[in-house]
């Protein structure tokens, strides 16, 4: 069990040192923004910002190959469009992570954000990508360790859907 | 226009051992196992646009080593955000070739963007990769090994190319567990 500390963007940075993953893609989100902060801090992790999410699959098998281990942070928006990417790491058996800020979910504003945050799973799914989902900061830390762990040790791909109800629903206003 | 299948085959010949070499989907691949079979190559044969984002992932990683990727212009116009990527997270000992045929040769040559209007050179430097360059000729050999072993990179070498079908040349197993730890194997030792 991971200890809980002062934010649960801390808990998953410890499970990157803890379990040196060394590389973090991302197209940004504002509920990964601290977690984004820490790493680009330290010197030993590599930070790349995308241009589309999918991009971040390529990456992370291409780390692997080369020894390294990573994760891909995104926003649910950006699990569609990695439907066919998931294809890598799953005929090569390469272990694969990542972390989905979920939208469209708990208290969501914006319509245009629930269709693909309805979709979100059924397309993890539908691509062998095993499901790991935290709604409590207190289980972030060691739901992030259990999914890392199952991908790096049963070379499979593995998602965090961090929800909308932990992160918080952003209530805009007009003007 | 460049005959690409002997051209692959020359620059694969006589190869360094830190090169390592990845194709992207998919006559490139068979361009690259046509060269003979080798422990260091991993071929693409699914995941269009996915080659130039694994290949970043690799050079990262491996900064002793040189890493080659030969793709088709359909796979990188696929993902053409990706060069960026490269050219704002800049890797020295990684080569892009892009076999540019204008066409998408496997599904019956269907004219390609580049066919058209769109220059990979262009697009490459406008995304920041200042070393890209056109060959359009075999006699640019010597220019692009330099490019491959030597040159801080990144780079992107578009690679003019005849648009006619080859043989195909399979890899040595289409699983791609297989064929990524085979790969890997070549790294470790």
């Amino acid at each position: 069990m991971t200890a809980v500390t002062k934010d649960w963007r801390d808990d998953i940075y410890k499970v990157f040192k803890d379990l040196d993953i060394t590389m973090v893609s991302h197209v940004p989100d504002a509920g990964h923004t601290p977690l984004i902060n820490l790493c680009e801090k330290d010197n030993e992790i590599d930070v790349i910002t995308l241009t589309t999410e999918q991009d971040g699959v390529g990456l992370s098998c291409g780390a692997y190959a080369g020894g390294r281990k990573s994760a891909l942070l995104m926003q649910s928006s950006g699990v569609g469009n990695c439907i066919n990417a998931l294809a890598l790491p799953n005929i090569c058996r390469i272990p694969f992570l990542t972390l989905v800020s979920m939208r469209g979910e708990w208290g969501e504003f914006i319509p245009w954000q629930v269709p693909m945050g309805l979709g979100t799973p059924k397309v993890l799914e539908a691509m062998d990508v095993k499901i790991f989902r935290a709604d409590y900061k207190e289980e972030v830390g060691s739901t992030v360790d259990a999914a890392a762990r199952f991908a790096f040790n049963t070379n499979r791909s593995a998602a965090v859907l961090l929800s909308q109800k932990m992160i918080g629903a952003k209530q805009f206003k007009n003007g | 226009m460049i005959d690409r299948r002997p051209f692959v085959q020359k620059i694969l010949k006589n190869r360094k051992p830190n090169l390592r070499v990845i194709s992207g989907l998919g006559t490139s691949t068979w361009d690259i196992m046509s060269a003979g079979d080798n422990t260091g190559n991993f071929g693409f044969i699914g995941a269009m646009g996915q080659a130039i984002p694994f290949s970043l992932g690799l050079a990262t990683s491996q900064p002793d080593l040189r890493i080659l990727l030969f793709t088709g212009d359909g796979d990188t116009l696929m993902s053409l955000g990706s060069i960026a990527t490269v050219a704002n997270h800049p890797v020295k000992n990684l080569t892009i070739v892009v076999l540019d045929n204008e066409s998408y040769v496997e599904t019956g040559s269907q004219p390609t963007a580049t066919a058209g209007k769109t220059d990979l050179e262009l697009v490459s430097k406008g995304s920041g990769l200042s070393n890209s360059y056109t060959i359009r000729s075999e006699n640019d050999y010597d220019k692009l090994i330099n490019t491959i072993y030597v040159e801080e990179g990144p780079s992107l070498v578009v690679a003019k190319c005849q648009a006619k079908a080859t043989p195909l040349v399979f890899p040595h197993s289409f699983d791609g567990s297989v064929s990524i730890n085979r790969f890997m194997s070549s790294i470790k030792s």
